[in-house]
């Protein structure tokens, strides 16, 4: 998964630094540029400002901390993301905040955080999107994802998550076709009809959004979870996988795929545009013996 | 926890138990609908004076429709609540008494209203 601890409180200014001259370059590139359309006038408008940032803290191994919000002064540009204000925070005025990151850019899912009571990527969060232009005093609030234990600040405890998508099986299991004897072996034949049936549902980079958002988990812990429900979609409905009948058994429990309540928030918070809630009522229906006939639903959500 | 164990351990899946819940949910719909439109062949509140309402229980077929009513949304509501209440506590001596609870309830209820129809219908039980 390639994730990144930083918990070390060391100073990351030199990474930091460097990028501020090409910033400006770039913002100048972006204001002086011939063609615009609407949208980004209106964001050019952005101007710098300073912005208020509300950390959660806490730390589960010292008993007499108490958990608190600690508020930092902090500039930003127009493309200024939630995780460089943190990072900023971090290696200007506070070593000791911890948060996990890694790609910067959406692909890992790292750093996900409640940004303003919604779960989202810092990396993938503009401030100049959470903040209103007349604000006088913009706050954000950082605060770790809910439904998940706690660790230090935005840290959070991703075992019993990983846990619930292993038991799905996450991976094509197939005894027809040999994968092993060389002489033997046999090719995986899919059209491109059926790839485009779980194709959104392989987007999924296991953030803990969904997770995080669902109403079901913050009751029932032993709830598989959007993220995993979905995940057994998208191996029941691949063409190349035979092991459908081990996962329904596995997810057609008590606590399994009949818990989701369709509050769909799963879907509104994925940063990757994959529609959990979408995946969960087709495997329902499957279970119930209807939609034999899969068409192709490979259409992402715009975001 | 182990998905597979408890799923084995159960009478019925899920799957089939929900699949009971549907059914007689919608089909309950339908029959809750024609004893409203019975309703409203004559005035409303004729229609729940003492002597309409013997009459009703009298009817056969009347009486026939109010223990489907009866049975299905014993089935339904029970079910429904059972889904509620295992939701609360995750452990299986809960989810056990619960499920054993609420199957009481719903044959308790289905019991006494079929008492109470067959009753009103002039049977002697």
């Amino acid at each position: 998964m390639g994730w990144k601890f930083n918990m070390s409180g060391k100073d990351n200014s030199g990474d930091h630094s460097g990028n501020d001259n090409n910033e400006e370059k770039i913002h100048k590139k972006e204001l002086n540029g011939p063609k615009k359309t609407k949208s980004v006038e209106s964001k050019s408008k952005f101007t710098d400002k300073t912005i208020t940032l509300k950390i959660f803290r806490i730390n589960q191994n010292n008993e007499k901390s108490n958990s608190h919000f600690d508020e930092y002064k902090v500039s930003s540009k127009r493309w200024t993301t939630v995780l460089d204000t943190l990072l900023d925070v971090k290696s200007y005025q506070d070593h000791s905040i911890s948060l996990r990151y890694s790609c910067r850019m959406a692909s890992c899912g790292s750093c996900g955080m409640k940004i303003n009571g919604v779960p989202r990527l810092a990396c993938y969060t503009k401030i100049s999107d959470l903040i209103s232009e007349d604000d006088p005093d913009p706050t954000i609030t950082c605060e770790p994802l809910a439904n998940f234990p706690y660790i230090k600040d935005l840290v959070t405890d991703f075992s019993q998550f990983f846990n619930h998508h292993r038991k799905i099986m996450p991976y094509i299991q197939n005894t027809k076709n040999d994968t092993i004897d060389s002489e033997n072996l046999s090719e995986y034949v899919q059209s491109p009809e059926d790839l485009d049936k779980f194709l959104q549902f392989s987007y999924c980079i296991k953030c803990g959004l969904c997770y995080s958002s669902c109403p079901t988990v913050a009751t029932d812990m032993n709830f598989p979870g959007p993220q995993a429900l979905s995940q057994a979609y998208r191996y029941f409905i691949d063409t190349r996988d035979s092991a459908n009948k081990t996962r329904f058994n596995i997810i057609d429990d008590r606590h399994g795929i009949w818990r989701c309540h369709f509050a769909g928030s799963c879907s509104h918070v994925c940063p990757k545009g994959v529609d959990p809630a979408l995946g969960i009522q087709l495997l329902r229906s499957h279970l119930l013996g209807f939609n034999k006939n899969e068409k192709k639903i490979a259409k992402l959500r715009e975001k | 926890m182990n998905f597979e164990n408890i799923s084995k351990k159960q009478l019925f899946k899920e799957s089939q138990i929900m699949k009971i819940h549907y059914i007689t949910g919608i089909c309950a719909l339908f029959v809750v609908a024609i004893h409203i439109l019975m309703r409203v062949i004559m005035p409303y509140n004729m229609s729940l004076e003492y002597e309409n309402v013997v009459m009703n229980y009298h009817n056969i077929f009347y009486a026939i429709l109010l223990e489907i009513i009866l049975v299905l949304i014993a089935i339904h509501g029970f079910n429904g609540l059972r889904i509620i209440l295992i939701e609360l506590r995750q452990n299986t001596a809960w989810e056990k008494s619960m499920t054993i609870l609420t199957i009481i309830g719903m044959i308790s209820i289905i019991a006494y209203g079929t008492r109470t129809i067959i009753i009103g219908n002039g049977l002697e039980i």
